[in-house]
């Protein structure tokens, strides 16, 4: 404390000193406006920025929710693994909830079809999830520059009992202030990182040190085309289809979601810099990686107002 | 007219169109962030604006720019409608017209910003206030054709009463009036007459063509009488720092840390957003509502430590003393107190079909507090048309504006809205629906 202090009219935040201040704010008056709120992990990395968020805004104490995941069983065996070892290295409680078990009951089903995308049978686990635990607030990683009808979703965006969003009729947000009431059974979506581009994540990522899965990082991988795209393969239900055939590439992900709709790209970016350098020089979206999003110009919004996130 | 001029032809990107845009990793970390509200109807040309500004800064992407070709092919538009890319709802896009504030993001390597792009029309008054309650800075789009109008006046209003603290009036189509300094000069003036009576410190006048981006991103060749800057320049030069109030602190208290651990057994942080003012470790400060006094011991952000805190930074305050503070209490200094009462008198944007009615109670959120509170009064109606007042008016429906008195449950920390627009806004919420029905810029205590 010895060191003279920088003149006050010098002072200066950046914009991603900004928008850390926001979201810690925001993560804070949730865990205060809510009894049961959890925190929706997926591995990838806007939920890994959103536990590092946390720690900056619940730091000594700890988390006043646990980690929340729907498990599609369609995840990246990578994205799992980093999972459990953040969870054990920050030492918060993690939830999984499992699409399978969903389906095993009776109360999920896979979209029909020959592509088993399991994107739409999250929709009624998380929605079971938000029953069994009671939760009334839930953190989402989503982000308004990934999609035009987030584009329009608040930060604090009500669902009623079914989940649903009703995008004519949101409450008006004003200022800092948030309204989270809510009655019983129905729950409030949040999106801390709602004003974060995806090049805003990366290079927080790498301002803050933040360890991601090696996933997001230049590594040769077998893949297929398929729809104009490098698709991953794996083991059944993930391997090659009919007249598919199977190549070794180097690839990364810029985004990482089920292994059945998460494209891989051409990328020798191997280091954190190389990746905020691509992404700057980026031509086409991220969500442009996934093929959910495709199926029709209002696929989003439909999904949302079903009770998707 | 409208269906020319908003809409421009489908186009290859070009490969040079983004020169001196390029970023350096150590640019990407030092820039800084400016929230701008963009306001009017399609007419005005807001929407090719907005889409040459993220076109023009890479913000658009190829697969975007396929999507919205391909939708305008669909719907037998001749050439790409730039509003799709922008118009996020199905229902607008069904509509042809913005409904809700969309949230829009770019930066240059100077600034990142975040536009709130707004509907203009009169019956979204409310979406509008909810983008300015947060905005640096406002755009507000004339049409050189028509000059100032009655809407032009009404987001002027509305931006002189959300209190943004600069504002640039963006005399579009200029390609329409054939480049006339004249008609530029004459709008000009007209608006500087009747925003005398706004409380608007900055205002820049620029001449521009959204269509043809003249003056957008590049100075225009078609008008050498102007020698302002570009929309773009001044968007990224623009000083905003002093916007913030560094003389009056004001913390909040949002959420006790309290670690129930061995290792940090003593550790009770404050934490919340720094409003105004700044705090340092050693500062002598108060607690509101009990009075008591201590000193500022550390203050950190997730345990790392730091010696001040500035707006509008989230942090942890420990004091040296353990005196009671929990959420909704306010931390300030000794000398410099908010104003404390239960009778204030605002300014209400009401937001909510069901008006508000002299004698109801609804509950308020304030700062991190929260208390309930009954209309005392309507003292008078603003027609956001004539800005006339009405002191006859028995209610504000949907959209209306008026002054208000107010008594709450228990005392508030406030300032006014002029000096603080953190600790000088409430929202109204309704005890029944849980809906956000008004928002409020305190004038400070009834008298």
């Amino acid at each position: 404390m010895t060191q003279a202090a920088e003149p006050i009219s010098h002072y200066r935040l950046t914009h991603l000193k900004a928008l850390e201040a926001e979201a810690i704010h925001i993560m804070r008056e949730v865990a205060a406006q809510f009894e049961r709120p959890a925190l929706m992990f997926s591995g990838g990395k806007d939920s890994i920025v959103m536990v590092a968020l946390a720690l900056k805004a619940f730091r000594p104490a700890k988390f006043p929710f646990p980690l929340l995941h729907v498990d599609t069983g369609h995840n990246f065996p990578e994205a799992l693994e980093f999972r459990d070892q953040l969870v054990e290295k920050i030492g918060e409680r993690l939830i999984v909830h499992k699409v399978q078990d969903m389906i095993d009951k009776g109360l999920a089903a896979e979209d029909p079809g020959p592509f088993p995308s399991r994107n739409r049978a999250q929709i009624p686990t998380l929605i079971n999830a938000i029953e069994e635990y009671r939760f009334d607030a839930l953190f989402g990683g989503a982000r308004r520059d990934e999609e035009k009808a987030r584009a329009k979703e608040r930060i604090f965006s009500f669902r009623d009992e079914f989940g649903q969003w009703d995008p004519k009729n949101q409450r008006p947000e004003l200022w800092n202030l948030y309204n989270g009431r809510h009655r019983m059974g129905e729950n409030i979506r949040v999106f801390p990182i709602s004003n974060w581009t995806e090049m805003d994540v990366w290079q927080y990522i790498m301002l803050e040190n933040i360890e991601i899965p090696d996933l997001y990082f230049s590594h040769k991988r077998d893949v297929v085309k398929r729809m104009g795209q490098w698709v991953p393969v794996g083991e059944a239900p993930f391997g090659p289809r009919e007249g598919e055939e199977v190549t070794n590439r180097t690839v990364r992900f810029r985004t990482v979601g089920d292994m059945s709709c998460t494209a891989a790209t051409d990328s020798p970016a191997s280091t954190l810099e190389d990746i905020v350098a691509e992404v700057a020089a980026a031509r086409a979206s991220e969500r442009g990686a996934r093929m959910d999003d495709k199926t029709n110009e209002a696929a989003m919004e439909d999904r949302k107002k079903e009770g998707y996130f | 007219m409208s269906a020319e001029t908003e809409t421009q032809p489908a186009r290859t990107p070009d490969p040079n169109a983004n020169q001196g845009m390029e970023f350096s990793t150590d640019a990407y970390l030092d820039m800084d962030l400016l929230r701008f509200l963009t306001c009017g109807s399609v007419d005005d040309g807001k929407s090719t604006l907005i889409g040459r500004l993220l076109y023009d800064s890479k913000s658009i992407f190829e697969d975007q720019l396929e999507a919205a070709e391909s939708a305008s092919k669909g719907r037998g538009d001749e050439r790409m409608n730039l509003a799709l890319l922008t118009d996020g709802l199905r229902a607008e896009r069904e509509q042809g017209i913005t409904i809700d504030v969309a949230y829009r993001y770019f930066a240059t390597p100077k600034r990142k910003f975040i536009i709130a792009d707004c509907p203009g029309h009169v019956q979204y008054t409310r979406n509008m206030v909810t983008g300015a309650s947060t905005a640096n800075l406002a755009l507000i789009l004339i049409d050189a054709r028509n000059g100032v109008i009655e809407q032009t006046r009404r987001h002027s209003f509305i931006t002189s009463l959300l209190r943004i603290p600069h504002l640039v009036v963006c005399v579009n189509k200029m390609d329409l009036v054939d480049w006339d300094q004249e008609t530029y000069e004459k709008i000009r003036d007209d608006f500087e007459e009747f925003a005398a009576r706004f409380e608007i410190n900055d205002i820049t006048f620029i001449p521009m063509s959204a269509l043809t981006g003249d003056n957008v991103v590049n100075r225009s060749s078609n008008m050498d009488w102007y020698q302002g800057p570009s929309l773009l320049h001044h968007l990224e030069n623009v000083h905003i720092a002093g916007d913030r109030d560094m003389i009056d602190p004001r913390f909040p208290v949002q959420w006790v840390i309290r670690p129930q651990s061995d290792e940090f057994h003593d550790y009770r942080g404050y934490g919340g957003q720094v409003a105004s003012g700044v705090f340092q470790v050693g500062d002598e400060i108060v607690a509101l509502p009990s009075g008591m006094e201590s000193k500022i011991k550390s203050i950190d952000i997730g345990g790392d430590s730091i010696t001040r805190a500035y707006p509008p930074q989230s942090v942890s305050i420990q004091l040296e003393d353990d005196i009671d503070i929990s959420r909704g209490d306010m931390i300030c200094r000794p000398n410099n107190k908010p104003i404390s009462g239960q009778d204030i008198d605002a300014m209400v944007v009401w937001m909510t079909d069901q008006p508000m009615v002299v004698g109801k109670k609804y509950t308020i959120r304030h700062t991190s507090n929260e208390a309930r509170c009954i209309v005392k009064d309507l003292h008078y109606q603003i027609d956001i048309e004539t800005l006339s007042r009405d002191e006859s008016a028995e209610k504000l429906g949907l959209n209306e504006i008026g002054r208000v008195s107010i008594r709450t449950t228990k005392p508030l920390f406030y300032d006014p809205y002029r000096q603080c627009r953190i600790t000088g806004s409430f929202i109204i919420v309704d005890e029944q629906t849980n809906n956000t029905v008004g928002a409020a810029m305190i004038i400070g205590e009834t008298k």
